[in-house]
């Protein structure tokens, strides 16, 4: 399997990375060969064996629902210059919000 | 030709926890902006979610009330997607191994019929921020309060036929999740929120046709306009040879219209993968019992015990235990001897409406059950007439006493003495001497003025049925 350009270019939309034009074939080699990696990987049977979700052998431990957490509003709003009303400014999204 | 709607929902519903799904951030509704959003909400570097055992608790007691099968162990994915209200660049999502698998839940037709709908799955995920697009110049605002709250997303099949068939689907949900306490319910704060899958199909086809999703509708009666403007838009388009294309649409309440929002499809490229900072959710058979063992009476039981125990139509049962409080204060007021029928009535209607006008929950009413039920049996007794027990209702309901209080302050006891009542008739009939006439003569529409007149002299305190038949053997003469 390989990763064309125009794949390439998607990917990184997808991932808002702005790609240098001139890198993108070197991208798509690299992430070709990977590819070549994991089908190698692939020819291993596995049919017998369980997916994992998590290389350790562990589960989710479980926290008591209660707040343990107070408003630190002012000191997380010194990490940037842009708060008003006490919201976080960003450049206006031009795009419609979908609710997820 | 003739078309047939397919129609599957998807249910966000808020879990009432204290805290966050992944953090000890409160989830209160209203604060100020961005004072309940900690270091994990903000998506800090070196930061790691820890899953709230109560959320694992909620989502145990839905699968349990949809009759679901549950997976007793479940994975997080991250679910990615670029939005300043996201700060971490992904919502932490349930995938390809949701806690709950598939279940069902029957609803009750118009007709009476019962339908199952299946319900596909129902997984625990975070809900995003809030941007506010106004006031800032050029700016958008991100209030990152909500980001974090657990939500339960609930996907039905796509078993509905008709936006009628998805509003009762709704509200059966609603119900259960509000008797289950593990959401509000309450959709102007989005706390049940709703997305419709809408397609249309020539009528005994097998295939789906394509399918348009319909986001932001917050209220029962938008979900039924919303849906009823969709399968007219796509049949028209089809019956023009046109195609429909399968896309995200927004619901506009003011406009009563579905307009197209994101046409790009590698949008829907989530790219979902297992979220390495949690680990599996794992439980056992016996947390399952144990929570089973504590479910309430659901609705779906109080509504078959309602209609066997008490006699109610399906109509009343419905409405009597689509909230719980409802449901208690009609028991207590039956307890109390009062005729199921005559409670049920003024539950709907009058306290209804006067709970409704002044903004109140039926259990801040400031007419208790016992107090409601000492006025019905007025009724039942025929001291008061339910035309004057409205009357009485008023009164109690702005604090003037209870029922007898306020029949003995304001002399609003019913005569039923017939001696008093033909007195009244007689002085009707000797005020009234043209229109005794007219009545005489053959003009039968005139008792209604005299039973009118009577009422009128006499309070409206003079018992009906006897003003009637008085009434009748007086004015022959």
């Amino acid at each position: 399997m390989s990763l064309l350009p125009k794949d390439v270019a998607k990917v990184a939309h997808l991932a808002r990375l702005a790609l240098n034009e001139a890198d993108i074939p070197k991208y798509s080699e690299n992430l070709t060969n990977i590819l070549g990696f994991i089908e190698q990987m692939n020819e291993v049977d596995t049919s017998h064996i369980e997916p994992m979700a998590h290389p350790l052998d562990a589960h989710q431990r479980l926290r008591p629902d209660v707040v343990t957490e107070h408003n630190q509003r002012e000191l997380f709003q010194t990490l940037t210059l842009h708060t008003e009303a006490g919201l976080y400014l960003v450049p206006q999204v031009i795009e419609t919000k979908i609710e997820e | 030709m003739e078309w047939e709607a397919v129609i599957g929902l998807e249910v966000h519903a808020q879990l009432s926890t204290q805290a966050k799904i992944f953090s000890g951030a409160a989830t209160a509704y209203g604060a100020a902006p961005n004072t309940q959003a900690c270091a994990i909400d903000l998506g800090m570097p070196g930061v790691l979610p820890v899953l709230n055992q109560e959320v694992v608790v909620m989502a145990i007691k839905f699968g349990l009330g949809v009759n679901a099968q549950i997976n007793k162990h479940s994975v997080f994915d991250r679910k990615n997607y670029f939005y300043p209200d996201l700060p971490k660049g992904y919502q932490i999502s349930q995938f390809k191994q949701p806690v709950v698998g598939e279940g069902y839940i029957d609803i009750q037709l118009d007709n009476g019929e019962i339908k199952r709908i299946g319900i596909t799955r129902a997984h625990l995920e975070e809900d995003a921020g809030k941007s506010l697009h106004e006031d800032f110049s050029g700016m958008s605002g991100i209030d990152l309060n909500r980001a974090g709250t657990p939500l339960l997303e609930i996907v039905s099949e796509p078993h509905l036929r008709s936006a009628t068939e998805a509003v009762a689907y709704l509200k059966t949900l609603h119900a259960l999740v509000r008797y289950l306490g593990i959401c509000d319910g309450n959709m102007q704060e989005g706390s049940f929120r709703c997305d419709a899958n809408v397609s249309v199909r020539p009528k005994n086809q097998k295939e789906l046709g394509t399918r348009a999703e319909i986001k932001n509708v917050n209220s029962f009666r938008f979900v039924e306009k919303a849906i009823n403007y969709e399968i007219e838009r796509q049949i028209e388009i089809l019956e023009n040879g046109g195609k429909i294309v399968q896309e995200t649409r927004l619901y506009d309440s003011v406009r009563n219209e579905t307009r197209s929002m994101r046409g790009k499809e590698e949008a829907h490229d989530y790219r979902y993968f297992p979220d390495p900072d949690l680990l599996p959710l794992v439980f056992d058979e016996a947390l399952i019992e144990s929570i089973r063992a504590s479910l309430p009476e659901l609705p779906e039981q109080k509504r078959q015990r309602f209609q066997a125990q008490y006699g109610l139509s399906a109509y009343d049962a419905i409405v009597l235990i689509a909230n719980q409080d409802t449901a208690a204060y009609f028991e207590q007021v039956v307890n109390q001897g009062v005729s199921a029928k005559l409670a049920t009535n003024w539950i709907m209607g009058d306290l209804a409406a006067a709970l409704n006008k002044d903004g109140l929950e039926i259990n801040q009413s400031p007419i208790s059950a016992e107090q409601l039920a000492e006025l019905l049996k007025r009724i039942e007794d025929n001291t008061i007439s339910g035309k004057i027990a409205k009357t009485v209702f008023e009164a109690m309901w702005q604090g003037k006493g209870s029922a007898d209080e306020v029949i003995a302050a304001q002399g609003l006891k019913q005569v039923t003495d017939t001696s008093a009542i033909e007195k009244v008739i007689e002085e009707v009939m000797a005020a009234n001497p043209e229109q005794l006439a007219d009545y005489r003569s053959g003009k039968d529409k005139l008792f209604g003025f005299f039973v009118g007149q009577v009422m009128k002299l006499s309070k409206g305190k003079a018992n009906p049925q006897q003003v009637n038949d008085l009434l009748k053997t007086k004015l022959h003469g």
